[in-house]
């Protein structure tokens, strides 16, 4: 179909987008995995010089590592669990007839558009403080010790908050991709006398599965750096408990001005990163046709 | 009776639905609802919803202090600006690797999408030493650049997935007819796209919006966003939480309401190719 | 590469000087506690002043102002003409010539009269590089009534082992009533601030004179387990995430018998519009173990100048104006004595409306009972009272601080936070050279 001319045409349509993005990853890229190998500290920034590989040692064998690593993993898969299953669920809900459908889509779709940092500030102080938080005057109200999920559960407390905010856009993906369910084939699976729960396992599901891999794709390329979150609601602790990969890059580079050291951290990062990425595009890459 | 079973069936689905809506909207109405209270009464117990006395006093406290009309411009601009910025750099891109695929179409797009992956974090510093010698700390412009490179891979798959649904018969036919590359973009293709492309600009939008790492971490006075608004709330001395109500407010209420108003054509778009 | 960049820069900005008239814009990167805060509602007396000054403002929660102020001025971004920082960073970022000499500023702003132990902590031989605005140290602040009730009466200079028997006889956990109040989220300005302070009244340090770090020693470890004991015993739940701000919110809702924070505080939970507990709020100094220290600190939050600034004499007029006694008396005259900014200068201590705002004394009392170059009890190679002013040490204090925030929470053991304290302590001052 196309001639040799569209083929040009088309590759020099595509350069500035493959230009520029090229540049955005090479030039801070190439800077990182520099002061990678340097000693560079923000606060005696006269002593630099190469130290090998010394930054990566001391970022690797840093304890926090290993619990940073197994955290972002946790956030990722935690989030993602939580938004397809209650996604899916939730989406048939708001598929059925209903009276004000426009409205309820209206609530849920809300959280999505809530700044990050506006959503953990709020979460943290105004629902899961222990004293003056919603949810420790309910327990109160029902006579239970208030809960104190930040510094008791705090993984899991982030999960719950990055989960509220990204449920919407799960919900929106695969709502649409209900409704564009053939409704015959599930009313002759009904006259067939088959039961809602075949219906949804054999039918709605199948149909669904694009969607769902849509799903996690974006939304891994987001959990993978989540970051404001944990910033404003637990600094990445108690200890380390809930200090993600990018947090750790954070504390080395911005809050022990060690650039080196956090630059080799960034570096270890984006190779995971890519790690995941080539995973994920393997895994579900093929289910995409893209 | 099949209807009454109907009947029932809806006025139950409607009863769960919004449960579930008013439990998940429930944080945003709460913070609007203490934004109209005195930091007293925010902290209150028991907590009242409804019953208090309704006050505009954190709202004159935050404007007293903020600028918030500046950082409004300054997170419309940015979020505007990187949006069609990308947009023009991301519809050539997105046309070509739809209609005139080639070998390795696909791992380019999924390369693109692999950037994204990468932590912000771990390049601040170059960042933050490029932008101080090309003399664009603190302006909007470097903030539009950047958030256009961020959001680019997600613009360039969205629009590649609706330029995909366009049959090319179509654009054939217009060939055949003697349309010319250009006419063949404008007047048949993105008429066609007007759709998909309307809420990859609504998703863009919310997500440079919202950005808060970047906007942040390369701002001063200037080109402050909502987002470095929003932080001189955060933790401050004494009681706040009525004047972080309000201010979260502010910050959260015009993208709500332009997301609210627009819902429909960002859902209708908003589904990655995943529908077939 | 980096010369055309420079080159280009060079350029627009004279296109841009070209451009625009004279009034000069100056930049101020300030915390969003209350003091600043009513110090940028007053500034448009200073540009009414000096009208061909501009001011614009970047006002920061503590933690993100630091993190922007540092990497601006380490990397001479020069986004700012001033900056509020505080003691800790003065001496590093004078040593590193980064900031300005104070010592120019005209002989009325009256430089003699500021505090000698603040005015020493804002010192790099001889050359004054910040403007204190206002000083703090640590003291206890306790609820006359809950106090009463429990039978007890507070003296002026508790010892810590009568803070924590009040602790546990205030404590009543049916009514939400928490015997003590004491910081534990993690941070070198958070919990760590409190706890080296607290340290140094056991006896403890973080160095010995070779820079070795202590935290194998036994002070430590009975000043960690002392903490831990009493907060679990007569603590609010969720101590582990509370700092400052957290305190002050239980303080004034009425949910703290004890507090012991900074003095600034006072201001705060005596101000009837915000504390349900303003008329029976008590003061005394920080608590001891009998060793000649006390657990009290000494920060001031002060404006400087970074070296960079394109307006250095606007700067220098601003910062003047700021940390003037007229300033104070604006205040005053506004806002009311007992909401200027206090402890840095000791003509306010004798100013004889000043000495009637109920806390005044006990406030000038710990800042002189705090010595920053000789905190602990035996000598040390560090100069700070609750922190230890080397580059290093806001890292290190972090670590240290998120080991001991953990072992509040129980989720680490008191022994194994301080060993990996000691051992984390060790590695970074090794990397470091020292």
């Amino acid at each position: 179909m196309s001639t040799q001319h569209s083929r040009t045409a088309a590759r020099f349509m595509i350069a500035p987008a493959t230009v520029l993005l090229l540049g955005w990853m090479l030039i801070p890229l190439c800077m990182t995995l520099y002061y990678s190998f340097r000693r560079y500290r923000l606060l005696t920034p006269d002593r630099t010089g190469w130290v090998g590989f010394r930054n990566y040692e001391n970022f690797l064998t840093n304890p926090a590592f290993m619990d940073a690593l197994t955290n972002t993993l946790a956030l990722v898969l935690g989030v993602l669990i939580i938004t397809v299953v209650l996604g899916v669920l939730l989406a048939i809900l708001l598929d059925q007839p209903m009276f004000g459908q426009g409205i309820v889509r209206i609530l849920v779709i809300a959280p999505f558009f809530v700044m990050p940092t506006v959503s953990a500030l709020v979460w943290k102080n105004m629902f899961m403080n222990p004293v003056n938080g919603l949810f420790a005057y309910a327990a109160k109200a029902v006579g239970l010790q208030p809960y104190d999920f930040l510094s008791q559960a705090p993984l899991l407390s982030i999960i719950g908050i990055v989960s509220w905010q990204w449920l919407p856009f799960a919900t929106l993906i695969l709502l649409t991709a209900i409704q564009s369910l053939d409704s015959e084939q599930m009313e002759a699976a009904e006259m067939d006398g088959a039961s809602p729960l075949s219906r949804f396992w054999f039918i709605t599901l199948p149909h669904l599965s694009r969607a769902i891999t849509v799903v996690i794709l974006i939304q891994t390329i987001f959990l993978l750096s989540i970051f404001a979150e944990i910033l404003v609601t637990t600094n990445g602790g108690p200890g380390t408990a809930s200090t993600n990969l990018t947090y750790l890059v954070y504390a080395e580079s911005l809050l022990n001005y060690d650039v080196g050291e956090g630059s080799a951290g960034g570096v270890i990062a984006i190779i995971l990163a890519n790690i995941v990425a080539i995973f994920l595009m393997r895994m579900i890459g093929k289910n995409l046709d893209a | 009776m099949a209807r009454a079973v109907t009947q029932k069936r809806k006025l139950i689905a409607t009863l769960a639905a919004w449960t579930i809506g008013m439990a998940i909207f429930f944080p945003i109405l709460w913070t609007i609802i203490t934004s109209f209270k005195t930091e007293a009464e925010a902290i209150a117990d028991p907590p009242s919803l409804f019953w208090f006395d309704w006050t505009l006093e954190n709202y004159n406290v935050v404007n007293e202090r903020s600028n918030y009309p500046l950082h409004f411009m300054n997170s419309v601009i940015i979020s505007l600006g990187s949006t069609l910025l990308g947009l023009i750099i991301a519809v050539p891109a997105a046309w070509s690797m739809a209609f005139v695929p080639g070998k390795r179409t696909k791992d380019v797009l999924m390369w693109m999408l692999s950037t994204k992956m990468l932590p912000p974090v771990g390049v601040l510093i170059p960042i933050y030493l490029i932008s101080r010698d090309l003399g664009v700390l603190d302006s909007r412009l470097a903030l539009v650049v950047i958030l256009t490179l961020i959001n680019l891979p997600i613009i360039v798959w969205m629009l590649y997935t609706y330029f995909k649904e366009i049959p090319g018969e179509i654009l054939e036919a217009a060939r055949m007819d003697g349309a010319t590359l250009k006419s063949e973009i404008l007047y048949v293709l993105t008429p066609m796209a007007v759709p998909g492309i309307a809420s990859t600009v609504l998703l863009n939008i919310i997500l440079a919006w919202n950005e808060a790492f970047w906007t942040l971490n390369l701002t001063a006075a200037k080109s402050a966003p909502l987002t470095a608004f929003i932080a001189s709330y955060s933790s401050p001395e004494g009681l706040f939480y009525a004047k972080l109500s309000a201010a979260s407010t502010m910050a959260i209420a015009p993208i709500l309401i332009m997301g609210w108003f627009s819902q429909k054509q960002l859902v209708r778009g908003l589904t990655f190719g995943a529908v077939k | 590469m980096k010369t055309t960049f420079r080159g280009l820069l060079g350029a627009t900005a004279l296109c841009t000087v070209a451009g625009i008239a004279s009034a000069e814009t100056l930049t101020i990167a300030t915390v969003n506690n209350g003091d600043m805060v009513r110090m940028q509602g007053l500034a448009s007396e200073f540009e009414a002043q000096n009208p061909g000054i501009e001011l614009e403002w970047v006002t920061l929660e503590e933690n993100i102002l630091r993190q922007r102020v540092t990497t601006d001025i380490a990397t001479n971004g020069g986004q700012y003409d001033v900056m509020t920082i505080g003691t800790y960073e003065v001496p590093i970022w004078g040593a590193q010539d980064w900031l300005l000499s104070l010592n120019d500023l005209p002989a009325e702003w009256d430089a003699d009269d500021i505090l000698p132990a603040i005015r020493g902590g804002l010192t790099v031989d001889g050359e004054l590089y910040a403007a204190p605005f206002y000083g703090e140290s640590s003291m206890v602040m306790y609820r006359e009534d809950l106090m009463a009730a429990a039978g007890l009466e507070m003296p002026e200079a508790p010892t810590w082992e009568f803070i924590r028997d009040a602790a546990a006889a205030m404590t009543d956990r049916d009514n939400e009533v928490y015997g003590i109040c004491l910081r534990g989220k993690a941070g070198w300005g958070e919990n760590m601030a409190f706890l080296t302070a607290m340290n140094n009244s056991f006896g403890g340090k973080w160095f010995d004179e070779e820079w070795n770090a202590q935290f194998d020693g036994e002070a430590w470890s009975n000043t960690l387990n002392f903490y831990i004991d009493m907060m679990n015993e007569s603590g609010p739940p969720g101590a582990s995430n509370n700092g400052f701000n957290e305190n002050l919110t239980l303080f004034q809702t009425g949910k703290c018998g004890m507090w012991i924070d900074a003095t600034v505080a006072a201001s705060f939970v005596s101000n009837p519009d915000d504390s349900q507990v303003a008329d029976s709020v008590g003061y005394a100094l920080a608590p001891d173990n009998g060793l000649g220290r006390r657990g009290n600190w000494l920060w001031a939050w002060s404006l400087a100048i970074p070296a960079g600034t394109d307006s250095p004499d606007a700067a220098k007029a601003f910062v003047q104006w700021a940390t003037s006694k007229e300033y104070t008396a604006l205040v005053a005259a506004n806002e009311g004595w007992a909401n200027v900014p206090p402890g840095t200068r000791t003509s306010l201590y004798e100013n004889e409306n000043y000495v009637d705002v109920p806390f005044a004394q006990m406030t000038l009392d710990s800042i002189n009972s705090a010595d920053p170059t000789n905190p602990s009890v035996d000598p040390v190679p560090y100069t700070g009272v609750q922190f230890v002013a080397i580059p290093e040490f806001q890292g290190i204090a972090t670590a240290v601080g998120q080991q001991f925030s953990a072992a509040l929470a129980g989720t680490t053991s008191v022994e194994d936070a301080l060993a990996n304290a000691q051992a984390l302590t060790t590695n970074e001052m090794e990397d470091a050279g020292y």
